[in-house]
């Protein structure tokens, strides 16, 4: 098995993202024809068929969500492309916006073909503004193609695209928030239920995908569901993009497919450590995903394999952190970015960074001491099973993984500052 | 009707409910912070949250019943993570309690008791906080005791439509502020309260002046007296343990006087006046083709409302002073003439349920020939906890009746407590004088009760009158924009602008159960049925007022003491 693939990146340096007649030529907007040809239930089937999983992290199969909306009944729907990447660590749909805009356009295009809707937004996050730029300029052409607007393909579809730029929180990247900040609110998550399949943008049906989600869409129609499901694993199919950083020699963004060992992924895809140090650890699907200690990078990628321990595809980003790094340092800058990012909504998310913040930095000073260990876990695992979105119920994820692998170090930490304390006679 | 399964009892509940009212249903109360009955339901606080049986928490207020769904309330986990989130909003809640405003009836101190929390394993008492807003007459917000649950947001931007509140920032650094932190007093806020009401803890409560009211009473120059406004009687013993809706009028005046007040009167007396004037002003306003509809003008709060919110629809208002203030004009003229005292020496302290009123005291233009009107409002909260200062035993104290000459009151007065009230108060009276008819039923049902927004069509004579109630500032604003665009086909319209009417005021007990303010009610109008007079205009006291000094409503004595102006509200 060839450990790099090249599925939904392909068209990767192919083509300059603004250039629809290249997009065509290199095979572009032969999936929407299908769509339309073969109609909806082709379409639903074939994603049934490929697996596909939502790429953004939730892992929710695609043809289900794709499934349940598309027979609601509304005065107007909305499909909206997910492109607020904002999880630390991942950089893989920037990427793919950069290198293949149209194979996203085409995703929405079937997206909203399927789903019923005729208006659709992309929501790049504001510090992509160059793939804003980019996407504005390919939307330009679409329309002026034809393959957006009125009567597409010679068809009754109509369907318009628009670029809305996020505001710069991350929290923004849960769909109800994003929808709140489209609408001009702060971006806090709603309530559920309704969902925003029911309602969602302006009170709406809306559909929102991810980036990766989409090209993959319009991937698995072009080539075929029965050859994309050639790929990977018999319960993950197809391929992953994923973005690898940290202590590696060649970082960057890599399609992979399912199955492939961690370890394959850091050493042969991301050609292995700086300065041939050991692992310490990964943290597998952004930062609100779990560690993966180094004796566990037998592990094969895939979401069987990866739950089955604890671990999480996630987003699809690998940071590789080798044996320089204190597990405690680690700790303190996942969770100084969740202090700054909790919408603040929520009183476990909000009182809990709060304290978990005071709590690691205790560690960072020496001062410490047993009971500051079963705080963290409490506050840890309250956040974990009581916020209200996903943002609180993973940010203690990293935490509660240190907890269970590296306990000893955290130990350490509390006896070197007992030590020093009693040394300077400041310990009673 | 669905099955549901709480605590291994199965009961059958409507489809629409959540786990927290099914639950409910079966005596079962499940902990809860940011849920109010009077709110939309947040979800926010977390501290509702119960078990599914695969394990699963769920937040109870927010998650409707499924059929055959199985909720454990009480497990280890269940209590675990409760017991979390409140440890967690404790670990940043300043812990004064004892000194606390809401000490003793504080929602967050209820659940301390509840889940036996001793030692928090969390650093206490490390806030950061805004300091204390006490920028406007009325209320102080004190951040760091807010657990921003965001009822307050809720009330004023929703039920109030004041939309002052807001949540700003993010993260640690999220707070419930008037927007753009501006001091309240700098903002558009109407004073009406509500949010202290909704208010769990002691985060926003009225700007205290017992203290001001006891120097007074300490005053050997001075002769203090005191008004009662009609909704304080019905609900003053709930802070003593006593029912809501408990009638008690002679307790309260007998409690004034221990206190050492010199008289205590009933704004009852000035509501039978402010029917009488503002009666007046209406049937002149009909038959000499004047500004229609009118709207009344009893409550501050929603003349801060429109003031700030609808300047252009001022000339609806009538131009009568509130009761409190109509009371306060009288104390410094009639009433220091008739006693041949200065009216520098009469010291008038209001007991209102509202909070708008501390405001509306010391608008600059409430003063009679130079002298203050009111100098004092104490809410209804307020004078119970000077009652406890005194150390009397409020439920058990032998009653007394109202001084003269502002004690012989009718019904009329008193409905004025409750929505729909003055309106009804005005239609016993207006109808008498515009017929010259004796008015057989003089219980105007139409007008009663908590709907949002209450019409009638009154025959008066050969003549219908249209008439509206609303209560509660986002049900005004609705008739108010009818009337903005000259839709309205009302020729009176009567605005309170707290939910209930006064009875439901800011400055009121704070309730404790949906039924609350209907006991209330109920109450207020027990008090009309046992009158002997119901009609203002046939109070003697009234007439005899007239007759000794006022001479006749709308009058020149009237218009300087008894009537006002109003004007925008800048923004500033």
């Amino acid at each position: 098995m060839n450990r790099i693939q090249q599925l939904i990146t392909a068209n990767f340096d192919r083509y300059d993202g603004k250039d629809i007649e290249a997009y065509i030529r290199l095979g572009g907007f032969t999936a929407i024809k299908k769509a339309v040809e073969q109609g909806s239930d082709y379409v639903i089937d074939e994603l049934k068929l490929a697996g596909i999983k939502g790429r953004g992290g939730a892992a929710y199969p695609t043809w289900k969500k794709w499934d349940a909306g598309r027979r609601r009944v509304a005065e107007q729907k909305f499909v909206i492309c997910n492109a607020d990447e904002g999880e630390p660590g991942t950089f893989k749909d920037r990427e793919i916006l950069k290198k293949d805009p149209y194979k996203v356009i085409e995703g929405m295009m079937i997206s909203a073909y399927i789903f019923g809707a005729k208006k659709g937004f992309v929501y790049i996050r504001e510090e992509y503004w160059d793939i804003q730029k980019t996407f504005k300029k390919a939307i330009e052409k679409a329309n002026e193609a034809g393959y957006l607007g009125e009567g597409i393909l010679g068809t009754d579809f109509d369907f318009t695209l628009e670029v809305f730029s996020g505001a710069g929180a991350y929290v923004c990247g849960e769909g109800s928030s994003l929808i709140e900040s489209m609408e001009g609110h702060a971006g806090r998550p709603r309530i559920k239920s309704p969902r925003i399949g029911e309602k969602g943008y302006l009170g709406y049906p809306t559909l929102v995908n991810n980036v990766e989600t989409l090209a993959g869409v319009t991937r698995i129609l072009e080539m075929g569901a029965s050859e994309y499901a050639r790929y990977g694993t018999e319960k993950s199919k197809g391929t992953k993009v994923i973005s690898v950083s940290g202590n590696v020699n060649r970082p960057g963004v890599y399609e992979v497919p399912f199955g492939v060992s961690l370890r394959e992924i850091v050493y042969d895809v991301a050609g292995g450590v700086e300065n041939d140090r050991p692992v310490k650890f990964l943290q597998l699907g952004g930062i609100s995903g779990p560690l993966v200690p180094g004796s566990a990078l037998d592990t094969k990628y895939a979401y069987e394999t990866l739950d089955e321990k604890g671990f999480t595809v996630g987003s699809g980003s690998v940071v590789v952190v080798d044996d320089n790094n204190r597990i405690i340092d680690y700790l303190v800058s996942v969770s100084d970015f969740f202090y700054h990012e909790s919408c603040g909504k929520c009183t476990p998310c909000r009182e809990g960074k709060r304290q978990l913040t005071r709590l690691l930095k205790k560690f960072v000073d020496g001062t410490a001491r047993l009971e500051d260990v079963n705080a963290i876990e409490k506050v840890a695992n309250t956040m974990k099973h009581a916020s209200f979105c996903g943002l609180g119920q993973t940010a203690p994820t990293a935490i509660l993984s240190a907890l269970k692998y590296f306990m000893p170090e955290l130990w350490q930490l509390v006896e070197e500052g007992v030590h020093e304390n009693v040394a300077e006679g400041e310990w009673k | 009707m669905i099955q549901v399964t709480i605590d291994n009892k199965t009961i059958e509940v409507p489809k629409d409910y959540t786990v927290l009212q099914a639950a409910k249903s079966l005596h079962i109360d499940i902990p809860t912070l940011c849920y109010h009955p009077a709110v939309k339901i947040q979800g926010n606080c977390r501290i509702c949250m119960v078990q599914e049986l695969d394990g699963k928490l769920i937040p109870a207020c927010s998650t409707k019943v499924r059929d055959g769904m199985q909720i454990a309330t009480n497990t280890k986990f269940v209590r675990e993570m409760q017991k979390g989130v409140l440890e967690l909003i404790l670990a940043n809640h300043d812990q004064d309690c004892l000194k606390c405003v809401r000490n003793g009836h504080c929602e967050l101190q209820e659940l301390c008791e509840r889940f036996n929390i001793s030692k928090n394993v969390l650093e206490e008492n490390q806030l950061s906080a805004h300091a204390v807003d006490n920028s406007n007459p009325s209320i102080v917000r004190d951040y760091a005791k807010c657990i921003k649950c965001g009822r307050c947001v809720e009330i004023c931007n929703e039920t109030q439509k004041v939309n002052i509140l807001a949540r700003a920032h993010r993260g640690t650094s999220f707070d419930v502020l008037p927007y753009y932190d501006k001091p309240l007093g700098d903002t558009e806020c109407v004073f009406c309260g509500q949010c202290i009401k909704v208010c769990p803890v002691g985060a926003i409560y009225e700007k205290n002046d017992t203290e001001k009211v006891l120097d007074a009473l300490e005053d050997r120059d001075l002769h203090v007296i005191v008004q009662i406004a009609p909704a304080v009687r019905v609900s003053i013993g709930e802070s003593f343990g006593m029912a809501p809706g408990e009638i008690t009028t002679g307790k309260i005046v007998a409690s004034l006087k221990r206190l050492g007040f010199d008289r205590v009167f009933d704004t009852n007396f000035t509501a039978d006046l402010t029917i009488l004037e503002e009666g007046s002003e209406l049937i002149d306003r009909i038959q000499n083709g004047g500004v229609l509809p009118m709207i009344t003008s009893c409550s501050p709060g929603w003349i801060n409302y429109i003031e700030g919110f609808a300047p252009e629809a001022l000339k609806h208002l009538s131009t009568c002073k509130s009761p409190q203030q109509m009371f306060g004009a009288l104390s410094k003229t009639y009433y220091a003439e008739k006693e041949e005292m200065h009216p520098s020496k009469v010291y008038t302290v209001s007991i209102m349920p509202c909070t708008a009123k501390k405001f509306e005291a010391g608008r600059p233009e409430m003063n009679s020939y130079g002298y203050i009107d009111v100098d004092a409002v104490l809410t209804t909260r307020e004078l119970a906890q000077l009652i406890r200062l005194a150390g009397i035993d409020f439920a058990n104290i032998e009653e007394e009746s109202f001084d003269a000459p502002f004690g012989l009151t009718t019904g009329a007065g008193a409905i004025f407590g409750a929505t729909g009230g003055v309106m009804e108060a005005a239609l016993r009276t207006v109808y008498e004088v515009l017929t010259g008819e004796n008015l057989e039923n003089i219980e105007f049902e139409a007008v009663r009760g908590l709907d949002g927004i209450k019409e009638a069509s009154v025959a008066i004579g050969e003549k219908t009158v249209k008439v509206a109630v609303a209560h509660g500032l986002g049900n005004a604003s609705k008739i108010l924009k009818d009337i903005q665009q000259g839709v309205s086909d009302y020729t009176f319209v009567e605005i309170m602008a707290c939910p209930g009417g006064c009875i439901g005021g800011g400055g009121q007990p704070i309730e404790r159960h949906e039924d609350t303010k209907q006991h209330r009610i109920d109450a207020i109008y027990q008090v009309d049925a046992m009158m002997p007079y119901r009609k203002s205009h046939e109070n003697p006291a009234i007439k005899a007022l007239y007759e000794e000094y006022l001479g006749a409503p709308l009058g020149e004595k009237s218009h300087h003491l008894l009537h006002t102006h109003y004007r925008p509200r800048l923004k500033k």
